[in-house]
């Protein structure tokens, strides 16, 4: 009995806890900035997208958003592929270098990106990358590698070698035998690592704010921090950018709750 | 991995050893998966590793990120140690931080692991729910939750005047002695429901006849808990913690974005005080030198949680 009051309370409560700021945020886009304040959480007395059509006049949003998809999209491929290229071929060697290069990789999971700051803005100043998108990618791909390389080399470990002789046998070479046998094989690993890694890309502002000045250039995370700062308090404003944001992921959520949770999770788990 | 899996792998490695065509096609094989990790070797090599060792080139030298680095010696390292008191408060808050999230992330994650064990549609819904934050990015929560905990028209302080706590309404993110909680309340916000989900996925390998055995005894829902659910658990919880703990560390995009460490430092942690010595105050061997007590930092904290994880089994 104690048990199960607790539990409606508790679940109750944590529940609300979480609606409450999400209402705020989607309800709040479409009021002005007055209603916002007085009444967070009502009915918006009339549903207006003018918020919506400001930011989209005012700003860089279509801009920004445009920067992340780039970003985003390149930044995952680029690491899937040769991520798994290299897992595949860390998985498959023999000698003992294959688990020298493991241990590498995986050294990078120990040491938060922060750590690292300095030297790579002093190395990205070198090499003329800030300010870039491409500069922004090849961060993405070379700090994603640990975590892609550590799941994915634990799945193709896990393939039963039967599999690949048997297919060696009929003549295939080790290429082949990743793009046709390994691959093939891998779908469900490296939808759960893609999904990873579209999240904490899209949603990173640590190597922006690092590498970006240029407000032409800025993704979505780093321009939430200006607007901030351009419509001062004006939180219907903001908040109507967070929705922008936002809504890419949480379409993706919506639509692959299943993936999304084991993806997220297994890279949590395993980072 | 099976028994013929781990058979056929071991005598997989034994081949190179053996002479004949089949032992040089083992060999050459071998140097066509090496050639496959050398796009990633580069990449990695060179945008993370070298920049993560140059790091400590400069935490050696006094540099302002323009002029020619300054060689210095062990300067910086004494220094933030005999030297520093913001150092030394970000260090407090740093243990405060992590600590208040990693025993409130793990109690609750667990309390409503076990609250949603099963597979009803309810519990489906409400971890869909609990999960949810887990995809926003770290800038958006912080937008939200400036807003919540906006001291005057915020509906927080606006809440808990209207039911009388008037003295329960505080400047959330303007005190030196409150914000750094408050940071850490968003943080558990954020990454509850993804520990829950951990601590789901553990808890359904227990085995079912466990809690049979105990009711048939007359066990109590708290003595279930203490005598099979914890110790079982025991597992999951030590990821959970382990994951928690170094989530809390990097939790720059949350601070920074929701109080750039302020005020005076009160909710800075060491990833954003940090990047703070670096890019606000210019001083970025001095920085390098705090992301090495960082990384020694988290290394020991790392060495102290497995010696306590492994006792206890």
């Amino acid at each position: 009995m104690i048990y199960k009051v607790g539990r409606a309370f508790g679940l109750t409560l944590f529940s609300v806890l979480i609606l409450i700021p999400v209402l705020v945020v989607v309800l709040g886009s479409f009021k002005g900035d007055l209603e916002l304040m007085t009444k967070p959480l009502a009915l918006p007395e009339r549903w207006s997208f003018e918020n919506y059509r400001n930011l989209l006049e005012g700003g860089q949003i279509a801009n920004n958003f445009k920067n992340s998809t780039i970003v985003t999209l390149f930044s995952v491929l680029l690491t899937l592929f040769i991520s798994s290229l290299a897992s595949f071929g860390i998985a498959r060697i023999i000698h003992v270098s294959g688990k020298v290069l493991l241990l590498l990789f995986t050294m990078g999971l120990a040491i938060p990106a922060a750590t690292s700051i300095i030297g790579i803005y002093q190395l990205f100043v070198t090499l003329n990358l800030t300010n870039t998108l491409h500069g922004l990618v090849i961060i993405n791909v070379a700090s994603t590698l640990p975590i892609s390389i550590f799941i994915l080399s634990a799945f193709f470990r896990q393939i039963p070698t039967e599999i690949y002789e048997s297919a060696a046998m009929d003549g295939a070479k080790p290429f082949r035998l990743y793009r046709s046998v390994a691959l093939p094989l891998s779908r469900p690993s490296m939808g759960a690592v893609a999904i990873f890694l579209f999240v904490i890309t899209w949603n990173d502002l640590l190597y922006p704010l690092l590498l970006i000045t240029r407000s032409d250039l800025k993704t979505l995370p780093l321009a939430l921090i200006d607007y901030r700062g351009e419509y001062a308090i004006n939180f219907s404003m903001i908040f109507t950018a967070v929705m922008v944001a936002s809504i890419p992921m949480v379409v993706m959520y919506l639509a692959m709750q299943k993936s999304f949770v084991s993806g997220l999770t297994a890279g949590a788990v395993k980072g | 991995m099976s028994k013929t899996e781990a058979g056929a792998r071991k005598g997989a490695s034994s081949r190179p050893q053996k002479s004949g065509p089949r032992g040089r096609l083992a060999r050459s094989n071998d140097r066509a998966y090496f050639l496959m990790a050398i796009p990633a070797l580069l990449v990695y090599a060179l945008f993370y590793l070298y920049p993560t060792l140059t790091n400590l080139r400069y935490a050696f030298s006094e540099w302002d990120g323009l002029q020619e680095a300054k060689f210095i010696g062990f300067k910086n390292f004494t220094r933030s140690l005999t030297n520093d008191d913001t150092f030394y408060k970000v260090l407090g808050n740093n243990i405060e931080f992590t600590g208040l999230v990693v025993i409130f992330q793990t109690a609750l994650s667990l309390l409503f692991a076990i609250f949603l064990l099963k597979n009803t549609r309810a519990s489906v819904a409400l971890r869909t729910l609990y999960f949810f934050p887990t995809i926003l990015s770290s800038v958006s929560v912080a937008m939200v939750w400036q807003f919540l905990y906006e001291p005057n028209l915020g509906p927080l302080n606006v809440f808990l005047n209207s039911i009388g706590l008037d003295f329960l309404a505080l400047n959330w993110l303007g005190s030196e002695t409150i914000t750094l909680r408050a940071v850490a309340f968003t943080q558990v916000w954020f990454h509850t429901g993804q520990m829950m989900v951990v601590y789901i996925a553990g808890l359904q390998q227990i085995p079912q006849e466990l809690y049979e055995a105990a009711e048939v005894d007359g066990a109590t829902r708290w003595q279930q808990f203490k005598s099979v659910t914890w110790p079982m658990a025991l597992p999951t919880t030590a990821v959970v913690m382990a994951y928690t703990t170094i989530q809390s560390f990097r939790a720059f995009d949350l601070i920074y974005a929701m109080t750039q460490g302020g005020p005076n430092n009160s909710s800075s942690i060491l990833v954003t005080l940090i990047y703070l010595t670096a890019f606000n105050e210019y001083r970025f061997g001095y920085a390098a030198t705090q992301s090495i007590y960082l990384i020694v930092f988290i290394l020991v904290l790392t060495a102290i949680q497995r010696r306590l994880l492994r006792t206890r089994y």
